[in-house]
Formats: C-alpha cells, structure tokens, sequence
C-alpha cells in the first residue's frame, strides 16, 4: 500500500518536475542526483573512501559550516524580538526568556557560536596536521584564515547585544585595545607625532576605538554599530568567502590524501 | 575522628600542591615540559592502553575537584562550560591525529602502504558521504538543543557604565590575548601580536616548502612545522586561555583552583624597569635625561635579538631548513618565530627579575 503510494508519487509530473531523475538506486541516478541538485553538487560524484573517514576529517569542517547555517536560522528569528537600542534591547532579552514559546532561540544561538568556535580551529588543527595547505591549497587555507577571523569578529560583535554587563565590559576590555594601535590610536606609540603645528590628529575624538565605536565610550552608537556589523555585513562576506570556499575545494583536487 | 581530621588535612595539603603548581610560572613550565614529552614520546603514549589509562585519571580528577566548592564555581559557570569542552576536544583530537602519525611513521619505515592509502578506492558520494553528513547534521543539532535546555545563556544585571565588573574579562576566545597583557602593553598584545597571528597563519603555506606529509598523518616527516605550530596553538593559546578563564580572579590576580576569589587580595609587587637595571644597579650611575639614550641599551638588546637571532638560529639549527627555503622565507620565518618567542621569554624575566619593560619610553607609549 504505502509502496504503491510512494510510486505513484515519484511517478508523477510534480515529483518529475523537481527531481529529474529516478530514485537513486543504481550508479547512474545516483551521479544524478548529486549533479542535479544545487545544494549537491558542492560534491563531486564519486569520493576517495580514504577521504570520507569519520578518523581523517574528523567532520570539523562540515559541522563548523553546519553551526553557521543554525547561526543564521536563529540569528535572523532573535531579530524578530530584538531592538538594538540601550533602552530596549536587554529587556526584549528578558522578554525573549519569559515570554516566548520554547525559548530556546538565544540559547542555541549563543552554544552555537561558542561551538563554532572551538569546531574552526579543530577544522583548521586537521588541516594543518594533515599537510593540507600545502600545494595545490596554499590560497585556500588563506581563505580559511579569514574565515576564521571572521568567526571571531561575528562572536565578538555579538557578545555587545544582550546589553547586559557581561556584555558591555567585555567589549570594554576588548575595544580598549584598540586605543594603543600604533599611530591610529591616542594611547598608541608613535600617534603623538601626527600633528599639525602642535594640535594632534590622533586623539581620542577620532581614534581607532572611536571608528569601532562610533564614540569615546560603549553606548548607544556602538550597539547599533555592532548589530549592522553582526547582522548583515559581516555574514554576507562570510557567505562570499565560503561560496569560495567550497569552490575551490573542488577545484583544488577535494578533501586531500596522500598524493 | 582523629583519621577524618587526617584525611582532610592530607586532601587539603594535595589541594594546597595543586594550587602551587598552577601558579603562572609553574603552570607554564609544567605544560611546557608536558608539551614536548608528548611530542617526543607521541609513539608510547598515544597507545589506546596508555592514553585510556591518563584520560581516565584526568576526568576522576575532574569529578573528584567538582566536590570543591571554588572549583566546581568555576567550571560549571555557563560560559565556561564551552572552554571545558574545548579542553577535552582538542586533547581527544589531538591524540587521535598523533595516534595516525604514529601508526603511518611506524608503516612508512617498514614500507607498507599508510592508513590513508588506496587513492584508486574511490565511492559514490550518494550514498555514501550524503549519508554521513545526515547522520552528523541529526546528532549535532540533537547536541546542541540538548545542551540549550541543559544549560540556560547567561543574562547579568543591565548594562552600567559606572559598574565596573571585577575582574572584567573579554569573550573566551580572546582571554589568550588579555592574558599577554599582564606582560606586554596594549599596542603589542592587543594590536601587534594579533595582528602577527594573522599574517603568521597566512604566511604557513608560503614558507613551508617541505612537499612531504601532504594529506596524510605523520609528525616524523614535518617536525618542526607540527612542533612551531602547536607550540603557538596549544601553549599560546589554548593554555593561556584557561589560564585567563579559571585562575585569573579580580584585579587579574592569580588564584589556584581550590582558592575563593577573594577581591581584596593586594595587587601584585612593583616591577622593575630594565633602564633602572642597567644604569643604577649596574654602572651604578643615574639616569640619563634623554629619554632615547636613557633607553640606548633596551634598544640594543631588542636590535641584537631581531638582527641576530635569525643569524644564530639559522647556525644552531635551520642549517638544512634556510637553504632548502631561501632568504626571504627564512628571514619571515625568524621574524615569526622571534615575536612568538618574545611571548615566553617576557614571561620568564618577569618571573625571575620581575621585569616591566625592555624598552620604556612611555613618553610615546611605546613601551616593550
């Protein structure tokens, strides 16, 4: 019965239209179904077995681009209840906790970031012990310390958003830094010699950390700096850099082995 | 009675030990000395039988601390919980990635064929990897809203620009970064080193021009790029990073494991200025007036390390490595490899001489 039904479906002209191809059962549709498909065919059709060994890969890779994706789903549901404003936004996080059905979206928002953490560098302490930067994926592994950068940076900015103590101070202590860059911050070495007949350029009105912070001091300005950056420009270059990513995996030879 | 009040002494001296030993000098020798001894021993520990034996002790270790109150505090705060995680993933990883090294260097000297040999082998991706990434896609969204429910995100008291939290301390991941502040200043821990990081990490694949160990496990065949870069992951990073988040408490003072938080312990001793060592203690002179030559010999001394350090290292030992890899590879290598030094032996004239700055010339903030 329940197999007669499952025929008539895949039988049919909607099922046909969506998949053209048959059920994956032999060699041929299989290959289809990978080539056919534009979420699939990031892969190629057929995979060195040695390179798909849970011992080699270890996943870190995958599952770090997995953790992006469920940063994204609950990144964009949080925007719903969330106003990045100091006189809305901790208690929208409050709201969220108290009033929201299931509210598990910050929670498996937060865990994810931090897994997402740890997963890039266990991915890229893979890569690294298994030679994979070397020749032919010299520029991949570039790509890839820029993703990691950007990881950090997207954690960063979000730390900032619940708008709770933890949150400001720990943007404190980390945008301070910025105030010692060399010749672009006020406390930085060599800043003070930038000046004009005795008035400094560099000072703390427009310093590096006023760049980050739109302001001498964590505020308002800095919230809603950190909310842009968090949510749309910094995933969108994410999103770019991954699309190459991914494609030059492929166009690099796949997941490495020995050569 | 009398056996019990035994018993708790001898329990309170072991947690007495442990805290000295976690102090920061300490705690950097031990994981130093750890670190190599793994590296040389990585074909006899990484044995299931030994590795079994020393991951069992450490997490009876671990559960056995929890039964502290200032321990169990520490770890099992929300945020915290990530770094223990991290702590346990990278050790298991770790050993399974020396595990394959071992098994391969052990085959390549008989001349078998390594673990990940059979490059004709090939399989069809559907069914074979769509499946796989199924199956971990299922279990890892199963992990998370596992630990989502187990585990609530924290929410302090609203955000206070007159409240200073103490100690006030970065995200996690950048407690490595904070903790160099103890011993550099804000320009070279915050904005040069990270910086170095980058273009460190970038500059890996340019530098290493050894074509073996590509896309296999090995440590025989590339030594001393595994050694370097897991010196700077594991030591530099990793172990900084717990050292940030479980001993350092208020006012970035220092507290073992076993030891209460206690914000009124007095701030750490007054530090010593290597211009002061120079001029006063030794030519027992004053200082210079000039700021510039009053900090003439840090100068040097930091000149002498950049401009003969890559001399005497490629001497010493990257006879072989230099000429393989040419002059300007070798010379961002040491430059590399120089500023990631600066990182232990800072710590190490802090320790002994309670050195501040190398070179201090606070006039322009730039201080060493």
């Amino acid at each position: 019965m329940i197999n007669r039904f499952g025929n008539w479906v895949r039988e049919g002209q909607i099922w046909g239209s969506i998949f053209r191809h048959g059920v994956p059962r032999d060699r041929r549709t299989r290959a289809m179904a990978i080539l056919s498909n534009v979420f699939l065919h990031l892969h190629p059709v057929a995979i060195r077995k040695s390179s798909i060994r849970l011992s080699f890969t270890w996943c870190m890779g995958g599952i770090t681009f997995f953790l992006f994706l469920v940063e994204i789903v609950t990144g964009v549901l949080l925007m719903f209840y969330y106003r990045p404003t100091v006189e809305y936004a901790y208690f929208d996080i409050q709201g969220l906790r108290a009033h929201v059905t299931l509210g598990l979206l910050r929670e498996l928002h937060r865990w994810g970031a931090h897994a997402m953490v740890i997963t890039i560098w266990l991915h890229m302490l893979r890569v690294f012990l298994t030679g994979s930067y070397k020749p032919p994926r010299e520029f991949n592994w570039s790509i890839g310390v820029i993703l990691l950068v950007l990881t950090l940076l997207l954690s960063f900015t979000g730390y900032l958003l619940p708008w709770d103590q933890l949150a400001m101070w720990a943007i404190t202590v980390g945008s301070n830094m910025a105030r010692a860059t060399p010749g672009a911050g006020s406390e930085g070495p060599l800043s003070a010699f930038i000046q004009i007949g005795g008035v400094p350029l560099v000072h703390a009105g427009d310093d590096a950390r006023f760049g980050l912070l739109a302001g001498t001091f964590v505020g308002p300005n800095a919230l809603l700096r950190f909310y842009v950056l968090h949510c749309v420009f910094i995933p969108c270059v994410v999103t770019v850099l991954l699309a190459v990513h991914f494609w030059r995996i492929r166009k690099d030879g796949g997941v490495s082995g020995p050569l | 009675m009398d056996s019990i009040l035994a018993a708790s002494s001898t329990l309170d001296s072991v947690k007495h030990f442990i805290n000295v030993a976690c102090e920061p000098h300490w705690f950097l020798i031990i994981s130093v000395l750890a670190f190599f001894i793994f590296l040389i021993g990585y074909r006899t520990w990484t044995k299931p039988i030994v590795a079994g034996t020393v991951s069992a002790l450490a997490t009876l270790f671990f559960l056995a601390s929890c039964a502290d109150t200032n321990f169990a505090k520490i770890v099992t705060k929300a945020d915290n919980v990530p770094i223990v995680i991290m702590m346990v993933t990278v050790s298991f990883l770790l050993w399974l990635a020396f595990r394959q090294a071992a098994i391969n260097d052990e085959r390549m000297e008989k001349g078998e064929p390594l673990i990940e040999a059979g490059a004709d082998d090939k399989v069809l991706v559907w069914p074979d990897l769509v499946y796989s990434e199924l199956i971990a896609l299922v279990l890892c969204t199963a992990l998370l809203i596992v630990w989502a429910i187990i585990l609530r995100a924290p929410l302090e008291q609203p955000a206070d620009p007159n409240v200073a939290p103490n100690p006030a301390k970065a995200p996690w991941y950048f407690l490595g970064l904070q903790e160099m502040l103890v011993y550099f200043d804000p320009w070279l821990a915050g904005v040069v080193f990270p910086g170095l990081i980058i273009v460190g990490l970038l500059a890996i694949p340019y530098i290493d021009k050894n074509p073996r160990g590509n896309g296999y496990y090995t440590f025989k065949e590339r030594k001393f790029a595994i050694t370097t870069f897991l010196f700077g992951f594991v030591i530099l990073w990793v172990v900084l990073i717990i050292f940030g988040t479980f001993l350092r408490g208020p006012n970035w003072n220092f507290f073992g494991p076993y030891e209460f938080w206690d914000p009124h312990r007095p701030a750490a001793l007054l530090n010593t200025e290597f211009h002061d060592l120079f001029w006063v203690n030794t030519l027992g002179r004053p200082l210079p007036g000039h700021y510039l030559i009053r900090e003439l010999p840090g100068i040097v001394l930091l000149g002498a390390y950049f401009m003969l350090g890559p001399v005497i290292m490629k001497w010493l030992f990257f006879r072989k490595i230099s000429r393989d890899i040419g002059f300007i590879r070798y010379s961002v290598l040491c430059v590399l490899i120089l500023f990631m030094l600066l990182m232990p032996i800072k710590m190490v004239l802090r320790w002994t001489l309670n050195l501040h700055y190398i070179v201090g010339i606070t006039e322009w903030f730039l201080n060493v």
